[in-house]
């Protein structure tokens, strides 16, 4: 046959396997809404899961790179491009609820939310921050921009998730496990990072000759 | 620690032949139990489906203040509570109602009255006429629901206990046993949980002390086996399965102030012209219904209750 060879690696059946299994939670929603099945409230019932999920998929788009770290495993690398457009996916859904079903298009009561309340606010402006990753996540756009460039724009996405978790912080009452959850999952991630970056730096540091005599 | 897979690898050195010719099974394992783990992480909470269907009550009267209003299905009004003692979910309380033991209970009724006592529930059931009143029902989250609650005024169970002059306040408490109610075991709020009414809003015959809903009684999830009802005021002023009433004579606390005063004031009367500061109140979403609707004032009471509130000014006492 013509297929070669690496068209059914591992690899290929990893990314195939999670890129449909993060389809799963939204395909579930769009069933149970179908059947009646979201319960008393199913528009905010809708909303909720689709925040959830948006947020569950943002951390696991950040989580390649920590992983490399901790297990030397670069596999998951290949993953993030396809996962961070479903999460993508996931926040276009949940604010078309939010847009279309729950404030039925009254632009003037999305603007007032928009301004006034903090934790739209903030939510909003993480799915604005997504908006240019989703554009230039195509080789044509890195090329476009210039790697150093596109990878100083798709920084932003950890801004993007702090925001989206500070917006369910902001949302709930009074229970804040989930959103602590998030939270601390967010910090263990970027931690990894950080500690990898501060270690680059100490040994370019320590690998560099001193350029000037340090005055004492 | 070295990488368990680089993408240079021949296949052998990762999975040993025998398993690699079987490996279709193993693909075909691997998606059902993907598929599985998928619908657990899914939420497939275990299903509060099965709504115990409670008692009938014997001798129920219609009640003054109905409404013509399409009454929120049963279903809905036992499935989406907030109930943060039986869980904070809106589907926790039914799932979790069979913990809370309503038998045996007593109501403890103190403080500035001339006749302070315990009553024991079938004894305070059995002291007034029982009526259906189908009210109005707004959550402070912007949803609401039409319920043909089943109870009696509060107002002349006061006149009973005989309150002094200093009596200006009623203050309500709910149940506290952790051991019963799961929420009670975190920090969701601080419990037990208290509300309190001015003396002449508890007085007023719109508040009721509800013991069932659509002539049977009162399912656990919605407060059993007494719970007080406030129609003109957000869902969460009318405290359920209550265990003690006491008169005072200063403004008590009450959870959601104590939680966060800058959002829930004491009065909480049903006001679209003052948002909560994550929610507009201007509108709400009915139970069933798909466009949101306008909130009215006093939740539609306005006529019965403004009365009460003449001269003050209700942006400030929220």
């Amino acid at each position: 046959m013509a297929t070669p060879k690496h068209f059914w690696s591992l690899s290929a059946i990893a990314k195939l396997t999670i890129g449909v299994l993060a389809l799963v939670p939204a395909a579930r929603i769009g069933t149970l809404a179908l059947q009646g099945q979201l319960g008393a409230n199913p528009i905010a019932e809708a909303m909720n899961r689709l925040g959830f999920w948006t947020l569950t998929l943002l951390l696991v788009t950040l989580s390649p790179t920590p992983i490399q770290i901790v297990t030397g495993w670069k596999w998951p690398l290949r993953l993030r491009r396809m996962l961070g457009l479903e999460t993508f996916l996931y926040v276009c859904l949940h604010f078309a609820v939010y847009l279309g079903v729950d404030q039925f298009f009254d632009f003037a009561a999305i603007g007032k939310d928009i301004v006034k309340r903090k934790f739209i606010t903030v939510g909003f402006a993480a799915f604005v921050l997504l908006i240019p990753l989703a554009i230039t996540s195509t080789d044509g756009m890195v090329r476009r921009l210039g790697f150093a460039r596109w990878k100083r724009l798709h920084r932003l996405i950890y801004l993007a998730a702090a925001l989206g978790v500070v917006h369910f912080v902001w949302r709930v009452k009074s229970d804040l496990r989930q959103p602590v959850i998030f939270g601390a999952s967010l910090a263990i991630l970027l931690v990894i990072r950080t500690l990898r970056t501060l270690r680059t730096l100490r040994a370019v540091r320590a690998a560099r000759p001193p350029t000037s005599p340090r005055r004492s | 620690m070295p990488p368990l897979w680089r993408p240079d690898m021949p296949p052998s050195e990762i999975t040993p032949e025998r398993t690699y010719v079987r490996r279709r099974d193993f693909i075909a394992g691997g998606a059902a139990a993907a598929t599985g783990l998928t619908f657990a992480l899914a939420g497939c909470k275990p299903k509060a489906a099965v709504v115990p269907v409670e008692p009938a009550l014997a001798g129920v009267a219609p009640g003054p203040f109905g409404t013509d209003e399409t009454r929120t299905p049963y279903k809905d009004i036992t499935t989406y509570n907030n109930f943060y003692e039986l869980g904070t979910d809106k589907s926790d309380p039914a799932a979790n109602a069979h913990l809370l033991k309503t038998r045996p209970w007593t109501v403890t009724f103190e403080g500035e009255i001339a006749k302070p006592q315990v009553i024991d529930i079938d004894t305070l059931l059995g002291r007034f006429p029982l009526e259906e009143r189908v009210y109005r029902l707004r959550c402070v989250e912007a949803w609401s629901m039409v319920i043909p609650w089943v109870g009696f005024p509060l107002g002349p169970l006061i006149k009973q206990l005989q309150p002094t002059s200093r009596a200006k306040y009623v203050a309500f408490t709910t149940k506290l046993a952790p051991d019963e109610m799961p929420g009670q075991r975190t920090g969701a709020l601080e419990w037990p949980y208290v509300e309190g009414l001015r003396m002449d809003e508890a007085m007023h015959p719109l508040t009721i002390l509800a013991v069932g809903l659509y002539g049977r009684v009162l399912p656990n999830q919605d407060g059993a086996p007494i719970r007080l009802v406030v129609p003109w005021k957000y869902g969460f002023k009318s405290i359920k399965s209550i265990v003690r009433v006491r008169f005072v004579e200063a403004e008590p606390p009450t959870s959601w102030n104590r939680q966060a005063p800058n959002e829930y004031g004491f009065y909480s009367n049903v006001n679209p012209e003052v948002d909560h500061p994550r929610w507009s109140q201007a509108n709400e979403r009915r139970i069933g219904e798909l466009r949101r609707r306008q909130t009215l004032a006093f939740n539609g009471y306005g006529k019965e209750v403004a009365g009460l509130y003449a001269g003050m000014d209700l942006r400030k006492f929220f």
